[in-house]
């Protein structure tokens, strides 16, 4: 039954917020459609149609709502009068259980009228169904400045109306690369969860990877669509071998290779090529073109890092940001050894986005452990221990730390480990 | 749904308003356009804004009168307004963009006239 409401939260809140144009009211009355459920289909079963049972069931409870809310009410007049100006909305599949409006409602939480930081926060809370402190961890900022926020976007869409509709195609070009921010953002979420005991929350991201074979679907000329969904496929085909038998993260050096998913890759891979034919590269594509080195290496040495490194300079003209040097630090610190990587990661100290940010005190005191710098490396690491993350990535951190205070403060360490808990790639 | 475009024109200190390369006809067009798509509620154009005048009042009843309309520390300056009546914001923002006043270093902002 949990599979069952997990499955249709999304879409209940969707059409809900299509026919209301209020996502307070929509969660409002898909939250207590779930309870009534959840008293009523123990006792007499589930019925045929789930979806439309809920769909029912919280409709009727927002014509209460608004029966007894005049100003509501009021607004519900309005709405109907507008719909009618506006014409009849095709629904997408009339045999559906119950008409998939999530693109409706992506487009909606994506538009350019809401402040860029609001617009991730509302899909992760509206469609993804993540929590308020889960979504403020995710974008790194105080769990009441993110209730704020999400308060402030919803009183957007319904005081500004700004529509439940798929953009024209005009219109779709602009549009498109928030909605894809957006999803990959939720994905990004589910390869390392930003809290909780497990590392990965593997139904998050294959929420986004179903959501972004959706738009493929829809928009099959759009190659950086395919160059999304292809990054995220050559990621997720690691998911396995990411995480040891206790739960523990591994890292990408260290994983067993065998264990990735040939299958996926080989779709990822297809993927890349159709994102980076027949016009200039987008940012997904040049990702998606990165995480396919990775893939197609037997091991960590043989990685063609020289080709990661140029990937990345592309990468930081296309999307210049400070998350995306680091990335490249890191791969220079693979071409180039420690020191160099670690020069880099030192001109980013300043960067506001990068203070808070687990990865960069993380692959900071990797380098530090690889060069021999251990004290300051114990230092990163327990910097890194003040922020991260998922249980798995701090226990792992511990053991990092651990290793780093044991040895022999004079010993020049080995190489060991490599730059991870990066979130793409 | 009425929503208010305020047209704002880029402002030099020194120089006065800015023009953004519209011409008489531009407008005229628009505001064709605007009135045969049954849309108009209302609009008008300001005057020049060394025209206007600011009026307040303090606590004891007293009139402060000044010239110095509170525009002069911005850059751009409202310069007139529609109130228009659409469907929702993404109707709104387009007639915006088609807004010569939107055009050329101006900027319409889009207001939703509130509801009670």
């Amino acid at each position: 039954m949990e599979a069952v409401f997990r499955e249709e939260r999304g879409r209940l809140l969707a059409a809900l917020a299509r026919r209301f144009g209020d996502l307070d009211l929509a969660e409002e009355v898909a939250s207590e459609a779930v309870e009534a459920a959840l008293v009523h289909w123990p006792v007499e079963g589930v019925p045929p149609k789930p979806g439309a049972w809920l769909m029912t069931t919280a409709r009727r409870k927002a014509v209460d709502r608004l029966r007894r809310d005049k100003v509501y009410a009021a607004r519900l007049a309005i709405l109907q009068a507008e719909a009618d100006r506006a014409g009849p909305v095709p629904s997408p599949d009339p045999d559906a259980d119950l008409p998939d409006e999530r693109l409706q409602l992506f487009f909606t939480c994506a538009h350019p009228a809401l402040p860029a930081e609001d617009r991730g926060a509302l899909t992760l809370r509206c469609l993804a169904g993540l929590t308020t402190p889960e979504v403020a961890r995710a974008f790194l900022v105080p769990v009441e400045t993110m209730a704020k926020r999400i308060v402030r976007a919803k009183k957007k869409i319904r005081e500004a109306r700004i529509p439940f509709r798929v953009p024209g195609p005009d219109e779709l070009p602009g549009r498109l690369p928030g909605v894809l921010q957006v999803i990959y953002s939720i994905f990004t979420e589910g390869y390392a969860a930003s809290s909780g005991p497990d590392l990965q929350r593997l139904d998050l991201a294959e929420e986004a990877i179903r959501l972004a074979r959706i738009l493929r679907r829809l928009l099959p000329a759009e190659r950086e669509v395919a160059g999304l969904l292809g990054l995220m496929l050559l990621i997720h085909a690691r998911r396995d071998a990411r995480t040891g038998p206790d739960g523990g993260l591994v890292l990408l050096d260290d994983q067993d290779r065998g264990r990735w998913d040939r299958t996926m890759i080989e779709e990822g891979r297809g993927l890349v090529v159709v994102a980076l034919t027949g016009g200039p590269p987008g940012p997904y594509g040049v990702q998606a073109a990165i995480a396919a080195l990775h893939d197609e290496a037997a091991n960590v040495a043989t990685t063609d890092w020289p080709q990661i490194v140029a990937l990345y300079d592309v990468l930081l003209v296309l999307t210049p940001s400070p998350i995306v040097a680091l990335n490249r630090a890191a791969a220079v610190a693979m071409r180039d050894g420690p020191e160099a990587g670690l020069a880099l990661l030192d001109e980013l100290a300043g960067e506001p986005r990068l203070r808070g940010y687990p990865p960069y005190p993380t692959a900071r005191a990797d380098l530090l452990f690889r060069i021999g710098r251990l004290p300051e490396a114990a230092a990163a690491y327990r910097e890194a221990l003040g922020l991260a993350g998922s249980e798995p990535e701090r226990a792992h951190l511990r053991r990092r730390l651990a290793a780093a205070e044991a040895a022999d403060p004079g010993a020049r360490q080995a190489r060991d480990g490599g730059p991870d808990g990066m979130p793409h790639v | 749904m009425k929503y208010m475009l305020l047209i704002n024109a880029a402002m030099d200190d020194e120089t006065g308003p800015v023009g953004n390369g519209c011409t008489v006809e531009d407008w005229m067009a628009y505001d064709k356009t605007v009135k045969d798509a049954g849309i108009f509620v209302t609009g008008h154009s300001l005057a020049d804004l060394v025209t206007a005048t600011t009026v307040r009042v303090g606590p004891g009843g007293e009139r402060t009168i000044t010239t110095d309309g509170p525009f002069a520390e911005t850059r751009e300056v409202l310069g007139g307004y529609y109130v228009i009546d659409v469907p929702d914001l993404d109707v709104a923002l387009d007639w915006a963009a088609r807004c010569p006043g939107s055009w050329g270093g101006g900027s319409v902002v889009v207001r939703p006239v509130a509801e009670f």
